[in-house]
This record gives C-alpha cells, sequence and structure tokens, in this order.
C-alpha cells in the first residue's frame, strides 16, 4: 500500500450539532501516518460525536474534516473501505453468531484477515456460536475490535475501545493498538481512561464541551504546567522561612508533617542544587528527594474542571 | 487469549479494499435470509401459519364464501397474506431491532453500499417468498387448488405487493421503537388478515365499507390474485393501481424519514 502524503486526519474548525446542543464546537486537530491518536476527555466532551463525523456517519455542520485526504461523507465510497471502525455501542445482527457476524465484516473485503486467527486471538472461540444479543459486554467489544480490525484497514477508530473489557482484555487491547502502530496503521481512540492515553498515544488531544482544551504528547502535557513538585524528606523542624528564602523565585515550601517537605513550582537543576545547598549550610541531612511530574491525571483534572486542580 | 499471531511484525499491515459489489450483496441476501429462517417466531409467521391457514380454510368450512371453489378463494388471499408476513410484519421487526442493536449503524461504517444493503433485504424477501409460495402451492395443490392464469401476472402481483410491504415496513421500523415496531406490525397483520379480503370476503361488510377495504394492500394483492389464479384474467387496473400506489407512497416516505440509528 503506497503512504501517500498527508495527515491521517485533519480536523479544522469542527462544529457539530444536535438540535439545540452544539457537542463539537471548533474543534481542530491533526494526526500524522502510522500513530495513535487519543482523544482523551469526560463523558459528554465530543470525543465521539468528532470521531462519529470522521467514520461520515454524520455530517459536519460547520468545519472542514479530512481523513485520509478524503471526505468522510462525500467520499463514502472510497473512504470506507481503508477504514476500521469499532463504535461504542458494538453493533450487530441481533440473531447472528459471533463467528457468522466476523465472516459477514470479512466478506466486505477483498483480502481480509484470517477469521479463525482472529477469532483466537481476540478470545472469541468459545463464544464463536453464541447469538450476538446473548454476549456479554466485554464479548461485544472484542467482537467489535475484530470487526474493526478485519478488513486490513490503513486507519482504525475505536471509540471506548476498552469500556466493559477485564483487565486482561484491555491489555490485550493495549497489545494490539501498539501492533497496529508497528505495522503501519494510524489509530485514532477516544478513552476517559488517562492510563490509556498515557500509555498508549504518541498524541493525546484533550477535549472538553466540544473544543480542544490541551494538545500533545503525553510527557509534553505533563511537562507544560508549572505544578511539579520538588518532595524531600529531612527534619521535622527546619526553618522554611530562611529555605524559602535562599531558593532562586521564593518558591511555596511546604512542610506536610512528619518530616515531608514539598517545594512547589518549576523543577529545574538550579532549584535541587539551592535546595541541597542550603541543606548543606544549616548541616540537615536530606533523606529522601524526589521530583514528582504531574500526572497526565492531573493536567486532565486542571484542564477539564472535573476536580481541584493538584 | 492469546494476541501473539497479531502482534508479529506485518500481521496487521494494510491491505485495504472493497470486496466486489456483487459478492456483498450476495453474502448480504444470505445473511438476511439464514437469521429469518433461524427466528421461531419469522417461520411461524411466514411459513408455519400459511400452511396451517390453507389447508384448514379450504377444508375446513370455517368461513362462508359466496359460491364457487374454496380453495380458489383462499389460496390467493393466503398468498396474499404471506407476502404481507415476509414484506411487511416480518421485515418490520427485523429492521426495527437491527436499529435497536445498532446493526444499521455499523454496517453504514463499512465497505458495505446502503444500496447493497437494502438490495440484500429484498434479496432475502424474494427468497423467503419463493419458499412461501412453494410451501403454499405444494399444501394447497394436496387439498385440491388447481390454479389458473398467467405466471407472469402473478409475479408482478407479487413484486409489486412485495414493494408496497417494504416500503411500509421500513418507514415503521425506521421511525419508532424496536417495540413499538413489533407491536404495530403484529395489529397490523392481525388487522388485515381479517379486513383485507384474507379470511372473510369482502362481500361480508356493507358495499360502503367494503369499498373502502379494497383500497388495503392486502385486499388489493388478495384480490388481484384472486382475478388471475381463479379466474384466469390478466391484470386489473384497480388493483394494480393500488398497489403501485402503495408502493410509491410507502418507498418515498421511508427514504423521506428512514433512519438509520
Amino acid at each position: 500500500m503506497a503512504l501517500d502524503a498527508g495527515p491521517a486526519v485533519a480536523i479544522d474548525g469542527l462544529v457539530k450539532r444536535y438540535g439545540a446542543v452544539t457537542a463539537v464546537d471548533g474543534l481542530s486537530l491533526r494526526m500524522p501516518r502510522a500513530s495513535i491518536l487519543a482523544l482523551l476527555g469526560p463523558n459528554g466532551a465530543g470525543k465521539t460525536s468528532t470521531v462519529e463525523v470522521c467514520e461520515g456517519l454524520h455530517r459536519a455542520d460547520g468545519g472542514r474534516v479530512r481523513v485520509l485526504g478524503l471526505d468522510p461523507v462525500d467520499d463514502a465510497r472510497r473512504l470506507r473501505p481503508r477504514v476500521g471502525v469499532m463504535l461504542q455501542d458494538g453493533g450487530g445482527y441481533p440473531g447472528a453468531h459471533a463467528e457468522e457476524l466476523l465472516r459477514l465484516f470479512a466478506g466486505y473485503a477483498r483480502r481480509p484477515l484470517d477469521v479463525d486467527l482472529l477469532l483466537d486471538a481476540l478470545g472469541l472461540r468459545a463464544v464463536a456460536r453464541t447469538a450476538y444479543r446473548r454476549l456479554s459486554g466485554g464479548e461485544r467489544q472484542r467482537l467489535a475490535l475484530a470487526t474493526a480490525l478485519v478488513s486490513r484497514p490503513e486507519l482504525v477508530f475505536l471509540d471506548e475501545p476498552s469500556a466493559g473489557m477485564d483487565p486482561q482484555a484491555r491489555r490485550a487491547l493495549w497489545d494490539v493498538v501498539a501492533a497496529l502502530r508497528s505495522d503501519g496503521v494510524s489509530v485514532v481512540l477516544t478513552t476517559h481512561y488517562i492510563e490509556e492515553a498515557e500509555r498508549l498515544a504518541d498524541h493525546v488531544v484533550v477535549i472538553d464541551h466540544g473544543r480542544v482544551v490541551a494538545a500533545g504528547s503525553p510527557r509534553e502535557l505533563t511537562d507544560a504546567g508549572t505544578d511539579a513538585e520538588l518532595a524531600f524528606h529531612a527534619p521535622a523542624d527546619l526553618d522554611i522561612g530562611a529555605l524559602r528564602g535562599a531558593l532562586p523565585g521564593g518558591p511555596r515550601v511546604e512542610h506536610r508533617g512528619r518530616g515531608d517537605y514539598a517545594v512547589h513550582g518549576p523543577v529545574d537543576p538550579h532549584l535541587v542544587a539551592a535546595l541541597t545547598a542550603w541543606c548543606a549550610g544549616a548541616d540537615v541531612l536530606i533523606d529522601d528527594l524526589r521530583v514528582r511530574r504531574r500526572s497526565l491525571e492531573d493536567v486532565f483534572l486542571a484542564l477539564t474542571g472535573d476536580g481541584a486542580a493538584p | 487469549m492469546n494476541t501473539e499471531p497479531l502482534l508479529r511484525t506485518g500481521a496487521l499491515a494494510p491491505a485495504a479494499g472493497p470486496a466486489p459489489l456483487a459478492r456483498m450483496v450476495a453474502r448480504q441476501t444470505r445473511i438476511e435470509l439464514r437469521l429469518t429462517l433461524r427466528n421461531g417466531e419469522q417461520l411461524l409467521l411466514n411459513l408455519i401459519l400459511p400452511v396451517l391457514f390453507v389447508v384448514v380454510l379450504v377444508t375446513e368450512p370455517f368461513v362462508e364464501i359466496d359460491g364457487g371453489s374454496r380453495s380458489g378463494f383462499f389460496v390467493p388471499g393466503v398468498l396474499a397474506l404471506a407476502v404481507m408476513s415476509a414484506a411487511f410484519t416480518g421485515q418490520a421487526i427485523a429492521t426495527g431491532f437491527e436499529r435497536k442493536y445498532g446493526v444499521l449503524k455499523r454496517l453504514g461504517a463499512t465497505a458495505l453500499p446502503r444500496s447493497a444493503l437494502l438490495l440484500g433485504k429484498t434479496g432475502a424477501v424474494g427468497c423467503l417468498e419463493l419458499l412461501q409460495i412453494l410451501l403454499i402451492a405444494l399444501a394447497a395443490v394436496a387439498v385440491g387448488w388447481r390454479p389458473h392464469g398467467s405466471p407472469l401476472a402473478v409475479g408482478i402481483l407479487v413484486v409489486l405487493g412485495t414493494a408496497a410491504f417494504s416500503g411500509l415496513a421500513l418507514l415503521i421500523a425506521g421511525t419508532l421503537r424496536a417495540e413499538t415496531t413489533l407491536a404495530l406490525a403484529n395489529i397490523v397483520w392481525f388487522g388485515l388478515l381479517l379486513a383485507g379480503d384474507v379470511v372473510f370476503p369482502l362481500s361480508k361488510f356493507p358495499t360502503a365499507v367494503a369499498d373502502v377495504l379494497g383500497y388495503l394492500p392486502t385486499a388489493a394483492l388478495a384480490h388481484g390474485l384472486r382475478a388471475v389464479l381463479r379466474d384466469g384474467h390478466g391484470l386489473n387496473a384497480h388493483d394494480t393501481l393500488t398497489l403501485l400506489a402503495w408502493a410509491i407512497v410507502g418507498l418515498t416516505a421511508a427514504a423521506r424519514w428512514f433512519r438509520w440509528e
């Protein structure tokens, strides 16, 4: 498959409304090929609406969306065969067996993956002859993943792929997503599991109220803020005021009790050097010193206002 | 769960492309038909009840008719009932639940074009109707039925009836909740069984009522089939145009209001 240039997904100023509700409100993003992009956001943030516009299931009310360089609605006939989709609620004939459904989806593709291999790999062999309506939530999710992969797509959209999966299945999903990228497949996934985004994604886009509130690699997002802290343990009777005066920029110093201290603010080598120098001057032994970065969870909660900033 | 085979280098390498359209339509037809034949209620509605009706109505004098052969009256009526069962009631219920289980939305995100999905559905209904006609005819011949008329005229009426019922089926399945569709499709089936010239001749109703009931799709199909199969006539304008009108109205309305999810 020739790798044509250009992003896998390019969205400029997407607007999507349902009646009076604006689900997506001027969202823009760009995703390079063969990478993993996570749309992270709380429920109702507009993740599914964004993905479903990209899948051509809904027409955008504003803005421009290009998927593999094509318009998801106008070029649907050319685009759909190249894209694999896992919807949030799965979707299958209620009376059809899991294997029957997977073979049906394989039949839409010119060179599908081996159905037996997928059934075994995703733990669906035991329910191969079970009707779709009798599958558990986790089984439906794994079947939906299989249907998204079976056509050997260039780009895969996974909407809340790990919802309802047990830890083992989630682990398997993560392995498969990483393997997709290694094989040159682009993956867009939505999630509200921060760990999933942090672990898998090359690029995280945090969405809230239909807008992008932050974007970057997990590292960039966690580095960006000024909320890192320098935590150390020392005798419980330090003169905090004197310490603060000795540190560059006069950061906030907090004694959390029993000798646990925290220095808040941008942590850089000068701050560490100044802290240790002051302690040496005061003949104080630090017996534990750690730089604590913000986790993506801290960033997420701070940005989406679902909790107090750390 | 052993994902290892999927994780080998190149196992998931892109090689996308759609299957040939004809193959997709054939596979869609096959799964729709197989799912119908697997479903107990669909079997009852589409095959068991019509065959039972033919045998019982022709051989047992539950319902009086105005003279002439009993099979000549009831067999065309039951054929009309069977077409209604397959194209309207069965299709409406199946499609309603497919919407509820998200299959129509999911299929909308595959290489399968919507036209191919609809062709598959129509193909499955057509295959089911052939099976119904075969079984009903066999049962009817066994109880003494001797058909007349042109098979082509029968075919045209069945196709028109199928188009009319399919449009109405997709209209309710595509706009109402699955449970509502289920109830409505069954009520309409029962209502038209009684008032659609199937088990009760319309001559049992007051003339003014009978004239109105004659415009119901089931009545038009039953009456039209009877004119061919019993009386050896060709297509009559009233029934043919009535079915055509229902087909145009139903399919247009379905195309306008059907929602895939």
